[in-house]
């Protein structure tokens, strides 16, 4: 079983963060999330999984996501579990406002997250070991 | 025809609302339609749907390219790029 937790950030982008809110569509969100892990039962062996991520006000350390994934293979279990964190982050409704001592801001999206969703473009043909 | 068009996050925040019914004008029948007819309102819409701004939108809470066809009823939602996770 892979698994990974996200969580808040006490630095972001150079300033203190004392708190975070994150927003989503009420209806969307679980969609998109249904649709992402959907797809990765399509491309690896998965026995189950598990997504969790909160709403609302949150605190640094405080625990945002977890993705959990159970599989015959540890490769799958790694490799699904990456990707529907990849995805989770470019494609589910979720909005991050920080509270930093300069006043609140939201978070941009970065390349960054998108180039790792990119990397799962096409699925993989061979199963790992 | 009317739509039902949501604004989230900062979007929502700079346009001062979160959600309102829009009565399209004859010939709006696109996402793009809609996001300039919504811009004509100008000032902070102008500002907010502007097209240098990256923006997203869903049909029926559906990702949504800016020429996907609207219907009446539809709901329809602006929003940045997403940041969860």
């Amino acid at each position: 079983m892979a698994s990974f937790v996200g969580l808040v950030r006490d630095r972001n982008d150079g300033a203190a963060v004392a708190t975070m809110t994150l927003e989503h569509y009420p209806g969307m969100t679980e969609k998109a999330i249904a649709r992402i892990v959907d797809e990765a039962r399509g491309r690896w062996q998965v026995i189950d999984c598990t997504v969790i991520h909160r709403i609302g006000e949150l605190s640094p350390a405080e625990q945002i996501v977890l993705v959990a994934v159970a599989s015959g293979h540890r490769g799958d279990a790694f490799a699904a579990c990456e990707f529907i964190m990849d995805f989770l982050k470019t494609q589910a409704p979720f909005w991050k406002k920080e509270a930093t001592p300069d006043g609140a801001r939201w978070v941009d999206a970065r390349a960054s997250d998108d180039a790792a969703a990119a990397r799962w473009a096409p699925p993989p043909n061979n199963r790992a070991a | 025809m009317k739509v039902r068009v949501l604004f989230f996050a900062s979007l929502r925040e700079q346009v001062g609302r979160a959600a309102e019914e829009v009565e399209l004008p004859a010939g709006v029948a696109t996402v793009a339609g809609l996001r300039a007819h919504l811009m004509a309102r100008g000032g902070a819409w102008g500002a907010a749907l502007a097209d240098g701004r990256r923006l997203r939108a869903a049909v029926n809470q559906d990702i949504a390219a800016p020429e996907a066809a609207l219907r009446t009823g539809d709901e329809v939602a602006f929003f940045p790029p997403v940041t969860g996770g």
